[in-house]
């Protein structure tokens, strides 16, 4: 029987291994292999160099993925901030609201995200919903924020907000009601309590919502081209150059290399901790 | 005692409110850009016409998108629900020796920059000498959405009692036997539901389409194109459309969903 569940196991997992090994682990090879030969070539039957991190290092393509890494941290605090006071209230107070959130925040992922940013620029622009009837109604008007960094960090954050919203209630439905009880009687005060009760018990749902977040904004590309205009060159836009018009394909994979590497060492901390059977199976 | 006072409860649902209508915001400007006459478009709108989505319903060259993006949207669809069913069977119903180390490797797509994804797919074709289409986008949609489908299959595969495919096989059924006539029927919601969030998630995907259709478009590819070179009216009309398109195939299957439901 034993035996049987294991070549049966083995069997059915084996059409996504084979989906996953040959059009997702070796792809990232192939890049990496690209990533370490010389500039301009476009094959791998080449002498391995490393002169496309000199070419980063030397032409400053590093500064892009700094500020890649930089838009990103910011939008992750400024989701958490956000995040956490509705993601209490899912978890804890609202009930069935609950539920209309969630379909809310689900069927916004369905729509196309270049629809929904595009949707934004309309939003804001001079002349666009909000400033447009501002002015129609009070005559004041106001700088449209449009083409600057804050803008793209609004754009991820509002992209990526089901990202840190779900883990985070998830994480904070984990904290049991007599732990800040207990605490509350004890004469903590409501940030005591926030601080050293519950976003420590609610830390897997944190990590995961801020890693995920923080991934998904590093790699961005729509958000920095549709809001910020040309202003803001982030490190997949430096990537795209390098494969299109650059014609340097060891260079854009060295870049995405780096990217990679940075995105796999952080998301090996949260999928290597997580029990999956524990969050999905409860029911056993 | 209450976990929260009722001013902090509040100020929670009223947070929560305006949370969904900035989420939904912009889809109210794209609709009324999609009506507006003006040809540069300035809120608030004076004058509306539906000549925009006209032409956008009549044009062949939005035919043609339409067509490519529903190629691959049913292509992936079908295979995805294919895959997920095998691969949740692995994730939650056998004990198998590689299945902590299968689950992990099912999430590592998910977790990646899908930009990033099509660019690195985009080399290994070309390595491969394959020539980018609608073709090879299918494969990019799958490395993403058959661990989604795969996810929600396993969560239906979690609940259900092992002892009846057991009590199956003791009556003499074959493994196959077993897949399609307990199995199968058993986690048939859940392949279904899996189905419906392929196809949706397929139809509005645009960074993976961005480097892997090649010379074909798909419909959001092709409005990211236009919306970068600047505007005209007939990107709302299209993205207007492209939305009413998923929000109609939801309330189906939705109404599919409670119908059948109710039957069983």
């Amino acid at each position: 029987m034993e035996r049987l569940e294991h070549r049966l196991g083995f069997l059915t997992g084996l059409p996504i291994i084979v989906l996953l090994l040959i059009s997702f682990i070796m792809p990232l090879f192939v890049v990496a292999g690209f990533a370490i030969m010389p500039q301009r070539v476009f094959e791998l039957a080449h002498l391995p160099d490393f002169s496309s991190f000199a070419v980063i290092w030397e032409q400053g393509y590093y500064k892009s993925l700094l500020r890649s890494l930089g838009l990103a941290f910011l939008t992750t605090a400024i989701l958490f901030v956000v995040c956490w006071p509705l993601a209490y209230g899912m978890a804890k107070v609202f009930g069935r609201f609950t539920l209309v959130i969630t379909l809310a925040v689900v069927l916004i992922l369905f729509v196309s995200e270049n629809i929904r940013l595009f949707g934004w620029t309309l939003s804001l622009m001079k002349g666009g919903l909000i400033e447009g009837h501002l002015r129609a109604w009070t005559g004041l008007s106001f700088e449209s924020p449009l083409y600057d960094w804050p803008v793209i960090v609004f754009g991820m954050a509002y992209v990526y907000f089901p990202f840190m919203l779900f883990p985070l209630a998830q994480g904070i439905s984990l904290v049991p009601d007599d732990a800040r009880l207990a605490a509350s009687d004890l004469g903590a005060s409501p940030a005591r309590i926030l601080f050293e009760i519950e976003m420590p018990l609610a830390a897997p749902g944190i990590m995961v919502g801020s890693l995920l977040t923080f991934v998904l904004s590093a790699g961005a590309v729509a958000e920095a081209k549709l809001l910020g205009g040309r202003s803001v060159v982030v490190l997949t836009d430096d990537v795209e150059s390098a494969f299109t018009f650059g014609q340097n394909w060891p260079l854009g994979s060295a870049l995405s290399l780096m990217l990679i590497v940075i995105v796999a060492v952080l998301a090996m901390v949260p999928i290597s901790r997580i029990n999956l059977d524990a969050i999905m199976g409860r029911k056993r | 005692m209450k976990p929260v006072s009722n001013t902090t409860r509040i100020a929670l649902y009223l947070y929560g409110f305006l949370i969904i209508a900035v989420l939904y915001l912009p889809l109210v400007s794209v609709g009324f850009a999609s009506v507006s006459k003006a040809r540069y478009l300035t809120f608030p709108i004076n004058r509306y016409t539906s000549e925009w989505m006209v032409q956008a319903v009549t044009s062949p060259n939005v035919h043609d998108l339409v067509l490519t993006s529903l190629k691959i949207a049913v292509s992936v669809t079908v295979l995805s629900m294919v895959i997920g069913f095998f691969g949740a069977l692995a994730f939650a119903r056998f004990q198998w020796k590689y299945r902590n180390l299968f689950q992990k490797l099912i999430l590592l797509p998910i977790f990646f920059p899908q930009t990033v994804l099509g660019l690195a797919l985009l080399i290994w074709f070309s390595a491969l000498g394959i020539q980018p289409s609608w073709k090879t986008a299918v494969v990019a949609h799958l490395v993403w959405i058959a661990p989604i489908t795969t996810l929600i299959i396993a969560i239906r595969a979690y609940g259900f009692d092992p002892a009846l495919e057991e009590a199956a096989r003791d009556m003499g059924a074959s493994t196959l036997t077993i897949l399609r006539e307990v199995t199968l029927p058993l986690l048939m919601p859940g392949v279904i539901s899996a189905g419906l969030f392929a196809f949706l998630l397929s139809w509005g995907n645009f960074p993976l389409s961005l480097f892997t259709t090649g010379v074909d478009s798909t419909l959001p590819k092709w409005l990211y194109a236009r919306m970068v070179s600047g505007y005209t009216p007939q990107i709302p009309a299209l993205g207007v459309l492209s939305v009413v398109g998923s929000a109609l195939l939801m309330t189906i299957g939705f109404l599919v969903f409670r119908w059948t439901r109710r039957r069983a």
